[in-house]
């Protein structure tokens, strides 16, 4: 039984998480570790994941092939403050280094202190290209932030980019949709993360059920972005990311192959050889921890054998990757899987009922 | 700790010594008495202020309805068990029994009465007499007990209690200047009653020489000591030691250990007559020690056995079927136990087409099978599957026989029956005057027989209808609250057989009859039950990968049909980042809720379907 269901990852991948818990306003359907009334803590908070950056690197943390800064907003806090924290990470050459960005907040300056920390490619959050669903989801931008935040990528010339969609909010007709997908298409994104709104438990979302998405809805306009994206030449690598060849998000397939990664900040996720662990949830306590000498862990597991094993293949199922073919009875589920040499794929119409076909794994 | 079950913990406590325990005690001081009301009058409340004035629980241990120990009677916030305990009240020893209100348990109620000579009865002072209060209290005058009515929750902004007061002197002709007043909530007027308890109900009697009886009036199971029986010794004196007879059962025990719940079961040497306490005798089966059982010295015993009175009958009968197949013996030995802690659940195997095998269940109402059903899945971690109640039907057949049907799916073939007839009960309703007009419309509209009306005051009433019992079982009692915003009260009682045009309604699930499915109905409304069901059941029943047709069919023509359509989408869309034990145990925790599913053909249908059936209303 191999970790990562054999899909060999190079020995050499390792990854590096930094989270940035600050949000200008909270949308209603968001249930990650953010806040909005914590500015205050946002230089302690720098200082303090520089400081655990700097002692995991005593202790010798490898190098890293991937770093993702995510959030929250990492936007929010000041471009050259957070090129201080990227800078203390060291990489290797062709290190692929993103920071996730609202488009509000994107300017060529910006953009600069990124790159020169060595950020060569950055998230975009759009969610909608639509003014009246982007008002539905609570979210302020105005669509055309989203084109200036574009060129401003492509003027100082960052290798590659991706845009972040949201499809099955209340209101948001087919039409609405294609608007927005026709809208993103015309920015010729390398790469487009699609994600179906999900109601996490906790939100003011999840309180009102009036707003709750309709899964037929959501299937239809699944199909419609895979039919759009497909158009213009980009490829579905995972349930909910498409991009051009050459352009996959190495960090998330890190996440998806069960490799080795670091988190820093409050609410980080780490992972190594089966234990996966995370720091304390607040930004408060993790700065008075990391200030104090303390560890930041918050409680973890141990992954035995097989619960390792199935999760490997539950990962590599939402991929293009695929299962082995003896880790699923293929054959009973016409429509929802095909034949890929040795491997089980989800067809489309199995993308959309992963959760059905993983439960039938192993 | 629950006081029921505490006693395996306890052990040998050396004997209470102090007025309590002296011995011989004087009858005179005694008082035995039952709380009994309508459900969520209040009894459980004023028990608890009972065990607090009286000293016997103290103010830290306490909490409310401290009485209902179960976790089912704690969560859902009602009573199922009665539950006796000793209190003493200005040199007086008092005996008290809480009683369940719900009607399902009205049992519990008779069996109490038995051991007393006078009732508490509650009747909350917002809402009036309700049903269970009319038929709980003509319990009480049947077996001759003195009444102590007491009109609770005083404190409500909404009571009104000199109103209630001349209802229930109307009714049921209690002088209104005799009934207290009291809030069980804050404690007002519970003093008063306790003294009124002292003063009105009056002592019991008995022949302290006489040889023993005394009357078993509850039974309960304890995984430690076995068999811990409720007793109320009539005449004689019950010693811990002696060799005792069970004379219903012709059986003889030694009675291990004898004592006294106040609450904390307290082992004590001797019961003498008048006393309720609690037997140990090493007994194993709750059937070797029946509610109603006459227990007497194995030597110079009594020749003559109490009156006792009979197990209640099952009035729904449901099939219950482990989700997992391989759970069948675990089902039986489950059911086993269970039924020494619940003798009125019956069961007999059955096997069914659909859902393998399993066991046809009796139960007292919707209620009792509802518990029945949670008590074997959270005690005996058993995943559970249901069948549609249904009642007990008489089929005579063309030859003359008769055969008695409590399964839909082994109704005989159309051809060889000559008729059927089916369980008709007396129900009483109580109600506002304002919904007499639409609960009179919903009784007519489940074949209901209009009896007597009889007015309680200008604004309430008293409906009495003659009605199947099957309509009954299903949502009639919701239909009852709903129609009438919660103010109608219901009771029932049996009343005969009656020759119905009753036809078998069968579900076809995915194109296969699922047998578990199949009711039986009136003629008249088969069609529009055929036509609920599977509305119904396209709600409660889960998208599945492909379309799932459901079908109702009276003798193979179908007439309705509803499609669950197959589903589409599942997944979910984020792998939050790094946090894949998330993305991990959600997965888990959908593949915990498949195995509350049961397979019928290629369809997952959820473990509750029938319950929820019932529920939804119309
Ligand atoms: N305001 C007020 N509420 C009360 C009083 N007595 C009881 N209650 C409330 O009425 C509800 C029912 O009380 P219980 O004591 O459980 O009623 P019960 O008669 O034992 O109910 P069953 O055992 O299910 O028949 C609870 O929410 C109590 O808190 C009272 O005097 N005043
Ligand atoms: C970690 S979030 C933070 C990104 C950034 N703060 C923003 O909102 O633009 C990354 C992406 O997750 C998606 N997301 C967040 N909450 C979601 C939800 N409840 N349902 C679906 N997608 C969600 C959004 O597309 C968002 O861009
Ligand atoms: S969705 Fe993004 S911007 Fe909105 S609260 Fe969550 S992290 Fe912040
Ligand atoms: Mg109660």
């Amino acid at each position: 039984m191999s970790g990562a269901a054999d899909v060999r990852l190079q020995d050499s991948q390792f990854g590096v998480y930094v989270h940035v818990p600050f949000c200008a306003s909270r949308c209603d359907y968001c249930a990650f570790a953010t806040w909005t009334d914590r500015q205050h803590l946002v230089e302690r908070y720098l200082t303090a994941v520089r400081t655990e950056i700097r002692r995991a690197v005593d202790d010798g943390m490898a190098r890293a092939t991937s770093v993702f800064v995510g959030g929250g907003t990492p936007t929010l806090v000041p471009g050259d403050d957070l090129a201080t924290v990227i800078s203390a990470i060291p990489v290797v050459d062709g290190a692929e280094v993103t920071v996730e960005c609202n488009p509000d907040d994107v300017t060529e300056s910006l953009l600069c202190s990124y790159r020169d920390a060595g950020v060569n490619r950055v998230s975009i959050g759009v969610q909608s290209m639509v003014p009246h669903v982007l008002l539905a989801l609570g979210r302020r931008h105005d669509p055309d932030n989203v084109v200036a935040a574009v060129d401003a990528v492509r003027a100082v010339g960052l290798a590659t980019f991706n845009l972040d969609v949201i499809y099955g909010t209340v209101g948001e007709r087919l039409s609405d949709w294609e608007a927005t997908l026709a809208s993103i298409v015309a920015l010729d994104p390398p790469h487009v993360s699609a994600y179906g709104l999900t109601v996490e438990p906790g939100t003011p979302l999840a309180d009102d059920p009036d707003r709750f998405p309709d899964d037929d809805d959501q299937a239809d306009k699944y199909e419609r972005t895979d039919d759009v994206l497909a158009g213009v030449g980009m490829r579905n690598y995972e349930v909910s990311n498409w991009c051009r060849p050459g352009h996959e998000c190495r960090h998330n397939q890190l996440y998806w192959r069960q490799g080795d990664y670091r988190g820093f900040g409050c609410a980080a996720h780490s992972h190594r050889n089966g234990r996966r662990w995370w720091n304390v949830r607040t930004p408060d306590r993790y700065v008075d921890l990391v200030e104090s000498g303390c560890e930041t862990e918050a409680a973890g597991e141990t992954l035995d054998e097989r619960t390792r094993h199935r999760e490997a293949l539950e990962l590599a199922l939402r991929t293009s990757d695929g299962v082995p073919l003896d880790a699923l009875e293929g054959s009973a589920l016409p429509g929802l899987v095909t034949r890929a040499g040795d491997r089980w794929v989800l067809t489309r119409a199995g993308r959309l009922l992963a959760n059905e076909v993983s439960l039938r794994l192993g | 700790m629950a006081p029921a079950h505490a006693i395996g913990g306890l052990g040998a406590l050396p004997t209470v010594t102090g007025s309590i325990g002296e011995r011989p005690m004087d009858l005179a001081r005694i008082r035995n008495f039952s709380i009994i009301a309508h459900i969520d009058h209040g009894k459980s409340t004023l028990s608890d202020r009972i065990l607090e004035m009286t000293g016997a629980v103290d103010m830290r241990q306490m909490r409310d309805q401290y009485l209902d120990s179960m976790d089912l009677e704690r969560e859902r916030g009602i009573t199922i068990k009665a539950q006796n305990v000793r209190v003493e009240w200005k040199g007086d020893v008092f005996h008290l029994i809480d009683t369940p209100g719900h009607v399902d348990f009205g049992y519990e109620v008779s069996r109490s009465l038995a051991a007393c000579e006078g009732v508490v009865l509650v009747v909350d002072a917002a809402q009036g007499i309700e049903a269970q209060t009319l038929a709980n209290c003509y319990l009480a005058m049947e077996h001759d007990l003195e009444i102590v009515a007491a009109l609770n929750k005083i404190d409500l902004p909404a009571a009104d209690p000199d109103r209630y007061a001349a209802e229930i002197e109307k009714v049921l002709g209690i002088p209104a200047d005799s009934i207290l007043r009291i809030s069980a909530k804050t404690g007002t007027g519970v003093d008063a009653l306790l003294d009124a308890v002292a003063e009105r109900i009056p002592p019991p009697t008995g022949d302290e020489d006489a040889p023993l009886q005394a009357l078993i009036f509850d039974s309960q199971f304890d995984q430690y000591r076995g068999v811990v029986s409720s007793v109320r010794v009539m005449h004689g004196r019950l010693t811990a030691g002696s060799k005792v007879t069970f004379m219903q059962a012709a059986a003889s025990h030694e009675a291990i250990e004898i004592g006294i719940r106040r609450p904390v079961p307290t082992p004590v040497a001797e019961l003498g007559p008048g006393e309720v306490g609690y037997l140990i005798a090493g007994i194993k089966e709750v059937a070797q020690a029946r509610s109603g059982e006459t227990i007497t010295t194995s030597l110079r015993g009594a020749d003559t056995p109490l009156a006792g009175y009979r197990d209640p009958k099952p009035m729904v009968f449901s099939g219950l079927f482990p989700i997992d197949g391989d759970e069948f013996e675990n089902l039986r030995d489950s059911l086993e136990k269970l039924s020494l802690n619940d003798a009125s659940v019956t069961y007999v195997p059955e096997s069914s087409g659909a859902l393998g095998f399993g066991f046809r269940c009796g139960f007292l109402g919707l209620l009792h099978m509802e518990i029945v059903k949670e008590r074997l899945e959270r005690e005996f971690g058993l995943g559970l599957i249901a069948t549609a109640p249904s009642v007990e039907y008489q089929v005579t057949q063309t030859d003359g026989s008769v055969v008695h049907v409590a399964n839909p799916a082994e109704l005989p073939q159309v051809q060889s029956i000559e008729r059927i007839a089916e369980p008709y009960y007396k129900i009483l309703i109580i109600t506002p005057t304002d919904y007499t007009g639409t609960l009179m419309e919903l009784c007519q509209a489940r074949r209901g027989e209009m009896g007597k009306i009889e007015y309680l005051s200008s604004e309430r009433v008293e409906l009495q209808y003659e009605l199947p019992l099957a309509e009954v079982v299903v949502d009639f009692f919701d239909q009852l609250k709903s129609r009438s915003q919660g103010y109608a009260s219901l009771d029932y009682e049996p009343s005969g057989y009656r020759a119905s045009d009753l036809v078998r309604v069968d579900v076809l699930l995915n194109g296969q009859t699922a047998d578990a499915f199949s009711t039986i109905v009136h003629r008249s409304g088969a069609a529009a039950y055929g036509r609920r069901m599977t509305e119904k059941l396209r709600e409660l029943i889960p998208r599945q990968l492909f379309d799932v047709p459901i079908q109702a069919a009276i003798g193979g023509k179908v007439i309705a049909r509803e499609t669950v359509r197959a589903k589409r989408k599942d997944v979910l869309a984020k792998c939050y980042g790094g946090d894949i034990t998330r993305k991990r145990k959600l997965l888990e925790r959908q593949k915990e809720g498949k195995k509350r599913m049961k397979s019928i053909g290629r369809v997952e249908v959820p473990g509750d379907v029938f319950i929820s059936v019932l529920k939804l209303g119309d």
